[in-house]
Parts: structure tokens; C-alpha cells; sequence
């Protein structure tokens, strides 16, 4: 009875999201006060049925209901609580509810944290996020019912992979979620200027704080799944460069050009028209990884769903919500008319370098992805694109745009006097340079340019953020939080920028074939492997390794891989035993037992790894401290600015 | 003031990008992205020399002269390969040469499978190790490589020859083929 | 999302019995610490066909514990790291490699990224180059000057 109810709720979501996103419009075209003010009740109905349907699944989930296909497809009597909450979007057509769930919670954040906004961009705003949740929701409801019922009922369920029972991924889908859904709202005020037919700086003040929030869950998002990724896998890696993955990067991608653009356009009231197309392809490129994700159409056995109806019909929402949108752009933005000069050396012109940098990265990103695909499709053979490609890329990509960061936050907008800035960077660019060439040079005792030059750049990144942070303290100027948050997020990229170097260089692995007793050295530490035991785990059973890690006649620590088997399962499921500080992780997985009482076994030295995930949780903060700067609370009207917006467009 | 308005294919400019990106992913949503062409098409057959399975002596490339050939990679542990058996004894019954390459498998096993099933192969060349499979590019059982009567590969069928459209694609290269 | 996905696709939809997940832990002994970063590099830059999106170090999977062991095989017997992508080329196509050949089908795969940011520059001098040819045409005004002040102040602030 609750399945259907929740089913039944999803259908009253799909017809009011229609509403929503129709008769505010019409509203609007029409001028009718009481068809523009239905925007938000509609908004709200929608969360309303759209939660009731979420909390059908989940009580589905919860109670066992395995007549439910979805339930018994991902959950069983032994799975623990968490996981049968989390299982909800463990696949497929869950997964497209929580993402449905999640607009209708920003359309509501939107329309509750915007109260200032103008009734009638905000009645455009919230029914174009009201198409994407039609679309959406129709995608559930013809193509990925989650509510359909198998008969007859089985007694259990299967078990959800094993894989995904762990905290860290039942957070990453939400977080992950969170972010691509967020570039919605961005998308929704683009679109929204451009029907009203009107771009201004404050079209650019109002998206700016939705798109950093958006961008921080897509970050920390992005991290945790790398984080578990590397815990969990066994293989010591942290990015694959995996068609799936490079789906979640594309938006970032993008979405970090979006904010930066976003800043010239709120502040100098620049680049209007190139803002709201970043913003357009943010989203997009949410939608694409959707697609990606999902149609099965890359050489990916991560397709969730290998069904051509669900291509298709993602394929027909693409066209519509991105092909619309586009032709919009086409159609308004004549109308659109930048203001504002500025000179060769100027913040704006670093900040569309920036732009340019992050689109050539995506490019690369995309390119790479797509490839494969292209070539496939015109029948000239069949080709691998993979980590090669993209590492050379993203080192290409890398090295200006670190150079640009560390002396962009300090040029003045509308223009500099670059003298200034070479005399005032000289020196920190020498240093950095000559300290990064160094330090592998001290450790290996040659030159090794490519190490050098990352650890240069993260020194540079790193000592010119600072550098500005307290010329800016020493002159007393007022620093605001949106400040403080780029600063954070630099140095955070610096810290990523350090840790990415030193891992890709320094790490140490081995396979090893080890009887009790005997001990292995590995970078200065000493793994000393004691024996196997058997280990009963709540629904697996183990061998455990104990392997006892010396270093300098000292025992630093212990690892504990384990092999486990999952009851029901016949295959053997590595979980590694990693022990973690600051400076390094030690890792150990173990393999399979040989002859003569010997294992196999994999033991990794990963020197600075836990900064890729520092630098990552850095940026986020970063993030989160823009956000909370208080020109963005519509109250505190920024004078100077308005004033400035106003003589400009005199 | 200034007027920096875009021109119209500036502004038209995503859309295009954006619709050749459509086309492109439609055409790849008809396209199976499983299937890898072989390289070996129109190359002579990969040298080998491996023992047979039933009798004593050895099968080699040069035993592919002269007379059109189907090379059948199998195992009796691969399942799909059971799919395909009806097949692979339909086609040996009609007169075509059906070469076995037992696949990483034991003669035992493979021997007590032909004997529940049949046994529609002129020979079969034992590959233990799975080696000379590399030389001939598998990626699995089954696979079913067309060899003329020159030594020279010309179709590669991927998974059970059961499958129908497989099967017509291979008969239409063999009936181009000199008997 | 990552990797995880893959195997529960795997797991869940593909029937490949081989593919687990247990990490692929091989204790070969080779004469050099060279040749043995040459074997870690081959064997991660070789896709492993029955997998789909894995490369052979990764995968447990039978083909590529077969070709992780001709690569050891052929790195012993002396062959270079050229040879051994040509042999694997030779079989199993480009496919086969995660590092795409360099030829005119590639090259935009190759050169997409720089063009690209080609165009994006291009774009910028011209941009440039028109905002400042207006600029001869006209003359700061008072205003505008007040304005430059206002946001110099603004930007320290």
C-alpha cells in the first residue's frame, strides 16, 4: 500500500512541477499578479509529494518490503540499518528520486533565501527549476518506476554490493548530488535573465553565492568519492580518470570557471553574456554526466542502466533543456551589452585566462571522454583514452594556470601597472622555483624537472596567496570573508598541488610473496608479517593478516588487511589495511595464500596522500567562508556597488 | 557607450556545437560498446604448432593451406560456448572444416564435454596455457575466426555463433570465400 | 563516481564470472628496479579487454593475469617496452593501449585541448583590441574618472 502511495505521490509531484513551471510564466507574459505569486506554493507542493515519495522508498527499505523490485534487488534481512537507508539510491531509479528530492529542496531554498529578488525573476527562476524536476520525474516515471512490484514476493532480497556498505560512500551520492543539482539554480537565474530579457550586475550578486555553495558540495563531494575509492579498492590509486568520474569533474571543471567569471560580472559588471553561457554549460555538463552515467553509451560498464529507452529519453531532455537554453542565448543576448573597460593588465583579463585555462581543461576532459565514442561511431576503429592522456594534459593545463593563480588575487581591477607586479614577484618566483628543483634533487640526488616543477608550483601557489593575505593585513585593509575564502581555497589548491606531486614520485609499492616471520623493507619502514588468522565479520568471513610496520628499532604500527567473503558471495573482497599520519600512509592488501604457508600480498609507501583530500577540504571551507561574506545577505545592500551599476549604466 | 554586442554566429556558435555534440551521441546510442574489431583481418593466420587433443601429432598454421576454415576458440567451462555447440555441429555437418582450440582447459574435462555433447570438430589444437591465444588476439571463449584457403584470417565472430545476426555475417564473408 | 560503480555494475548486470574485486597481487622477481617500474608501467597503460574500463594491473581477471605474465615474460627475455606495445598492438589493436596512439585520427584528440585555448586567446586580443580602438574614439569623462577612483577605493577595501 505505501509503494503506491509513494508512487502516487510522485505522479501529484510530476503534474505540479508541470504547473510550476508553466503558469508562472504565463503569469509573466500576461502580467497576472496571481499566476506569478503560484510559483512558490507550487514549489513548495512539489518538496511536499516529492519528500512523501522519498519517504515511501525509504520505509520500504526499512521495513523489508522486498515485493517492491527495487528493495529486493538492493537490500536484504541481515543488511544493517544505515545501509538499507542508504540503499534508497545505491542504483538507478532511487538514485534519480534523491536527485529529484534535491532540486526540489534548492527550488525551495531559492524561494526562501531570495526573498528580495524581484516576484517576477523569481517566478521565472522557480518554473524553469520546476522543467528540469518535470523532466526528471517523467524520466522515473516512464522509463525507472522505483515503486514497480515483482510478483511473487521474495522471502529475501539481494544484498546490496558489499562495496557500498561503508559510511563514506553513503555520503558521496548526496554530496556528489548536491553539487550537480546545485548549477540548477545558476541555470535558473541565467535562463530566467535571459527571458526577462535583462543582464545585470545583480543577476550576477544573486546566482554568485548559490553557484560557491553548489561548487563546495561538488568538491567535497568529488573528494569523498576519490577518498573512498582509495581506501576501499585495494589498489592504491585515488583518481582513475574513469569515464564515471570524469562525469563529476567536467561540472567542477566548468563550475570553477563559473565563479571566478561570476566574480568579474558582479564586480565590474564584465563579461555578461560569457557568464550566463558558463553558467548554461555548468549545468549542462551535469546533465551530459547524467547521461553519461546512465544511457550506457561510453565503453563503461558503469552505465547503471544499459537501457536504450532511458538513452533516448535523456538524450530528447538534453536537447530540450540545453538546446532551449542555448537558442535562448542565441535569440537575447544581442540585447545583452557589457559595460566597463578594462586594460590589458587587469584583474578581468586574468580572470578570463582563468576561464580560458578551465575550458581547455575541460576540452581535454571532455575529449578524452568522448573520443572513444567518436571514433566508434564513425567507424574508424577503436581506441583507449586513459590516464596517459589525460596526466599529459592536465600537466600542460597545469602549469599556467598555477602561475596565474599566484599573481592573479593581486591585480588590480581595471587595470595594473605590471612593473608592479613583476618587481613585487620576482623574488617569491625565484624562490619557489629554486627551493621546488631542489628538493628532489636533495632526495634523489638528480634532477628530476617534472617534480620539481609541481613542488615549484605549489610553493608559488602557496607563498604568494600568503604573500597578498598580509600585504593586505600590513596595509589594515578590511578583509571580508568572500577574501578569506579565496585565499583558503588557493592555498588548499597548493596543498592538493604538493600532495599530487610528492604521491605520483615518491610512492613505493610492492608485490611480495611473505612467509610468518619474514619482514620486508620499503622506504626506511620495516613490515614484518606475524601470520593469518580467521576473522568473523557481521555478514563476511576473513583472513586477517598481522603485519607489524618498524621504523628506525621502533614499532610504529600495525596493519590488519583483510580478505574477507561476503556470505552469498563467492568472490574474495580485498579490504586494505592502511596505517595514516600527515606525512604518509602505509598500506598493506592482501592477496592469496601460496604454497609453504606464504601469502601474497601488496604493500604501498604513499608519502603526502592525505594533502590531495587536505587540499580538497580546504577549497570547500573556502567555499562555505565566500558564502557566508555579508554581501550576500539580501538585507545588507551593497550601496557602493548599486551606485556604481547605476552611473555605468547611465 | 561602448557596444560589445556578439555577432550572430558568436551567438549561435554553442548551438551549433551543441546539436553536432546530439548527433553524434544519438549515433553512438545505436552502436554496441562491446564489440572490439580484430586486427588480424586479412593477415595470415598467427604462426603455432600445438598438440591435439585426441590424437597424437600436432595442428599448425600451415595445416590452414588449401581449404576454407572455421578456427573455434572453446572451453568446457565457458557457458556460452555450450549455447553455441548446435551451431558450431550444424555447420560441421554441412561440410564446413571446424578446427577446435580447446582454450585454457583441461583435457579431461574437455574430453567428458565433447563426449555428453558431441563432437562436431576435425581436430582440436590444445592451447593450456592460453599462449597462442594471445597471438591470435582472444579476449575470451567463444570466438570463431574465418580462415581462407590462403591461411588468411578474414571474419572474426565475438561470443556464441548462435547469435543470428553473428551467424548471417559470417556466412555472408564465407560464401565470398574460394572453396 | 568511481571505480565502485564499475564493479557493482559488474557485479549486478555483466556475467563474467573471473572479475573480482580482490586486488591482483603477483610476486614476480625481476633483475633490475628498471625493469620492474617498466612492467608497472606497461601493465597499467594496457587495457584489459574483458573488463571493459580497467587496466591490466588492476584487473584479476584471467586475459590479464595472461598478459601481465607475457609482459613479465617478455621484459625477461630482454624485449623493450616499444616491442612489447607493438606486440600487444599487433593483437589486440589500439584499443588495447590507455596512451592513444599519436596518428591523423588522433589528432584532435591530441591538439582539441590547445586549439581550444587557441581560439579562447584569439578571442581575448580581439576583444581587447576592440575595446581599446573605441577608446581613441573617446576620452575619460569626469565621471568616469570619479568612477575609476570609486572602485580603486572599493577594492582595497
Amino acid at each position: 500500500m505505501i509503494p503506491e502511495l509513494g508512487h502516487f505521490a510522485l505522479i501529484i509531484a510530476f503534474a505540479v512541477a508541470i504547473v510550476q513551471s508553466i503558469v508562472p510564466l504565463v503569469g509573466t507574459s500576461k502580467n497576472q499578479t496571481a499566476l506569478i505569486s503560484l510559483a512558490r506554493p507550487a514549489a513548495l507542493t512539489q518538496l511536499l509529494f516529492v519528500g512523501l515519495s522519498y519517504a515511501a522508498l525509504t520505509h520500504a527499505f526499512i521495513v523489508h518490503d522486498f515485493s517492491v523490485l527495487y528493495v529486493s534487488q538492493h537490500s536484504n534481512l541481515v543488511q544493517p540499518l544505515m545501509y538499507r537507508i542508504s540503499a534508497v539510491w545505491g542504483s538507478h531509479e532511487g538514485s534519480l528520486l534523491l536527485w529529484t528530492l534535491i532540486l526540489s529542496l534548492w527550488t525551495i531554498a531559492v524561494a526562501v533565501y531570495s526573498k528580495n529578488l524581484p516576484e517576477i525573476l523569481m517566478a521565472r527562476v522557480l518554473a524553469v527549476m520546476g522543467m528540469i524536476s518535470t523532466g526528471f520525474i517523467a524520466f522515473m516515471l516512464f522509463t525507472s518506476n522505483p515503486f514497480e512490484r515483482i510478483f511473487p514476493t521474495p522471502l529475501d532480497g539481494n544484498e546490496l554490493n558489499p562495496l557500498l556498505q561503508d559510511p563514506g560512500l553513503v555520503l558521496h551520492p548526496p554530496l556528489l548530488y548536491m553539487g550537480y543539482v546545485g548549477f540548477s539554480v545558476a541555470f535558473a537565474f541565467a535562463v530566467a535573465a535571459l527571458l526577462g530579457g535583462k543582464l545585470d550586475a545583480t543577476w550576477a550578486r544573486w546566482s554568485r553565492p548559490w553557484t560557491t555553495v553548489a561548487w563546495s558540495f561538488l568538491t567535497i563531494g568529488i573528494a569523498l568519492g576519490s577518498w573512498w575509492a582509495y581506501n576501499e579498492l585495494g589498489w592504491g590509486g585515488w583518481w582513475f580518470w574513469d569515464p564515471v568520474e570524469n562525469a563529476s569533474f567536467m561540472p567542477w571543471l566548468v563550475g570553477t570557471a563559473l565563479i571566478h567569471s561570476l566574480a568579474s560580472t558582479e564586480k565590474r559588471g564584465v563579461f555578461k553574456s560569457w557568464t550566463v553561457l558558463l553558467a548554461i554549460l555548468a549545468f549542462s555538463m551535469s546533465l551530459l554526466g547524467t547521461f553519461i552515467v546512465r544511457s550506457g553509451v561510453l565503453v563503461s560498464v558503469h552505465a547503471f542502466a544499459t537501457d536504450p529507452a532511458r538513452g533516448v529519453f535523456i538524450l530528447g531532455f538534453l536537447v530540450v533543456v540545453v538546446g532551449g537554453s542555448l537558442a535562448l542565448y542565441a535569440w537575447r543576448s544581442a540585447t545583452v551589452i557589457s559595460f566597463g573597460r578594462f586594460q590589458w593588465f587587469s584583474r578581468e583579463t586574468a580572470l578570463l585566462l582563468n576561464n580560458i585555462i578551465f575550458l581547455t581543461a575541460t576540452t581535454a576532459v571532455f575529449v578524452g571522454t568522448m573520443y572513444p565514442l567518436v571514433v566508434d561511431a564513425f567507424g574508424v576503429g577503436k581506441i583507449s583514452v586513459g590516464r596517459p592522456y589525460f596526466d599529459t594534459m592536465f600537466s600542460l593545463v597545469g602549469i599556467p594556470l598555477l602561475l596565474l593563480l599566484g599573481i592573479g588575487p593581486s591585480i588590480r581591477w581595471k587595470g595594473d601597472d605590471w612593473s608592479r607586479v613583476v618587481r613585487t614577484y620576482t623574488l617569491f618566483f625565484i624562490v619557489s622555483l629554486v627551493a621546488g628543483l631542489l628538493i628532489p634533487f636533495m632526495v634523489e640526488e638528480k634532477l628530476n624537472l617534472s617534480t620539481g616543477l609541481g613542488l615549484a608550483a605549489a610553493l608559488w601557489v602557496a607563498l604568494t596567496t600568503l604573500k597578498d593575505l598580509f600585504s593586505r593585513i600590513s596595509r589594515k585593509l578590511k578583509l571580508s570573508m568572500s577574501y578569506l575564502g579565496m585565499v583558503l581555497a588557493h592555498f588548499g589548491v597548493a596543498v592538493f598541488v604538493a600532495g599530487v606531486t610528492v604521491t605520483t614520485t615518491y610512492s613505493e609499492e610492492k608485490d611480495l610473496r611473505m612467509v610468518p616471520g619474514s619482514s620486508y623493507n620499503i622506504s626506511g619502514y620495516e613490515f614484518r608479517f606475524q601470520g593469518t588468522r580467521k576473522v568473523q565479520g557481521p555478514n563476511y568471513i576473513a583472513d586477517e593478516a598481522v603485519i607489524e610496520v618498524w621504523s628506525d628499532g621502533e614499532l610504529s604500527g600495525e596493519l590488519l588487511p583483510q580478505k574477507r567473503v561476503y556470505s552469498g558471495k563467492s568472490n574474495p573482497m580485498t579490504d586494505a589495511s592502511i596505517d595514516k599520519t600527515f606525512t604518509r600512509d602505509l598500506y598493506a592488501a592482501l592477496g592469496e595464500e601460496l604454497d609453504g604457508g606464504a601469502w601474497s600480498m601488496r604493500v604501498y609507501y604513499k608519502p603526502l596522500i592525505r594533502w590531495i583530500w587536505l587540499g580538497c577540504i580546504l577549497m570547500t571551507i573556502g567555499g562555505a567562508l565566500a558564502v557566508s561574506d555579508r554581501r550576500y545577505r539580501q538585507t545588507v545592500k551593497n550601496k557602493v556597488l548599486e551606485k556604481n551599476t547605476a552611473a555605468a549604466s547611465a | 557607450m561602448e557596444n560589445n554586442q556578439p555577432s550572430l554566429l558568436k551567438r549561435f556558435m554553442p548551438l551549433i556545437v551543441f546539436l553536432a555534440l546530439i548527433v553524434l551521441l544519438a549515433i553512438g546510442l545505436t552502436l554496441n560498446p562491446r564489440e572490439v574489431p580484430s586486427v588480424l583481418i586479412g593477415k595470415p593466420a598467427p604462426e603455432f604448432n600445438l598438440p591435439l587433443l585426441f590424437n597424437e601429432g600436432s595442428f599448425s598454421n600451415k595445416d590452414f593451406i588449401g581449404q576454407v576454415t572455421l578456427v573455434n576458440v572453446w572451453a568446457s567451462w565457458c557457458f556460452a560456448c555450450r549455447q553455441e555447440h548446435e551451431t558450431v555441429k550444424h555447420l560441421s555437418r554441412n561440410g564446413v572444416r571446424v578446427i577446435g582450440l580447446n582454450y585454457k582447459d583441461e583435457p579431461d574435462a574437455a574430453k567428458s564435454w565433447l563426449a555428453k555433447l558431441g563432437n562436431p570438430y576435425q581436430a582440436i589444437a590444445v592451447d593450456y596455457k592460453g599462449r597462442i591465444a594471445i597471438d591470435w588476439g582472444v579476449y575470451g571463449a567463444p570466438e570463431t575466426f574465418l580462415i581462407d584457403k590462403d591461411g588468411i584470417i578474414r571474419h572474426k565472430v565475438i561470443g556464441p555463433l548462435s547469435d543470428k545476426e553473428k551467424y548471417d555475417e559470417l556466412m555472408a564473408v564465407m560464401n565470398t570465400l574460394e572453396k | 563516481m568511481y571505480k565502485f560503480i564499475s564493479k557493482l555494475v559488474f557485479l549486478i548486470t555483466v556475467s563474467y564470472s573471473f572479475v573480482t574485486v580482490a586486488a591482483p597481487i603477483e610476486t614476480f622477481q625481476f633483475d633490475s628496479p628498471e625493469t620492474e617500474k617498466v612492467f608497472h608501467k606497461l601493465s597499467e597503460e594496457i587495457r584489459c579487454l574483458v573488463c571493459q574500463n580497467q587496466n591490466i594491473a588492476e584487473s584479476n581477471a584471467d586475459l590479464a593475469k595472461d598478459l601481465r605474465l607475457e609482459i613479465y615474460t617478455m621484459l625477461s627475455e630482454g624485449k623493450t617496452e616499444d616491442e612489447i606495445v607493438d606486440f600487444m598492438v599487433d593483437r589486440y589493436g589500439d584499443y588495447v593501449l590507455y596512451r592513444p596512439p599519436f596518428k591523423p585520427m588522433t589528432w584532435l584528440l591530441w591538439f582539441g585541448p590547445a586549439i581550444i585555448f587557441a581560439i579562447g586567446l584569439i578571442f581575448v586580443v580581439r576583444f581587447m583590441r576592440s575595446q581599446n580602438m573605441s577608446k581613441q574614439t573617446e576620452r575619460l569623462s569626469e565621471e568616469e574618472l570619479e568612477r575609476i577612483k570609486n572602485l580603486h577605493a572599493e577594492q582595497d577595501k
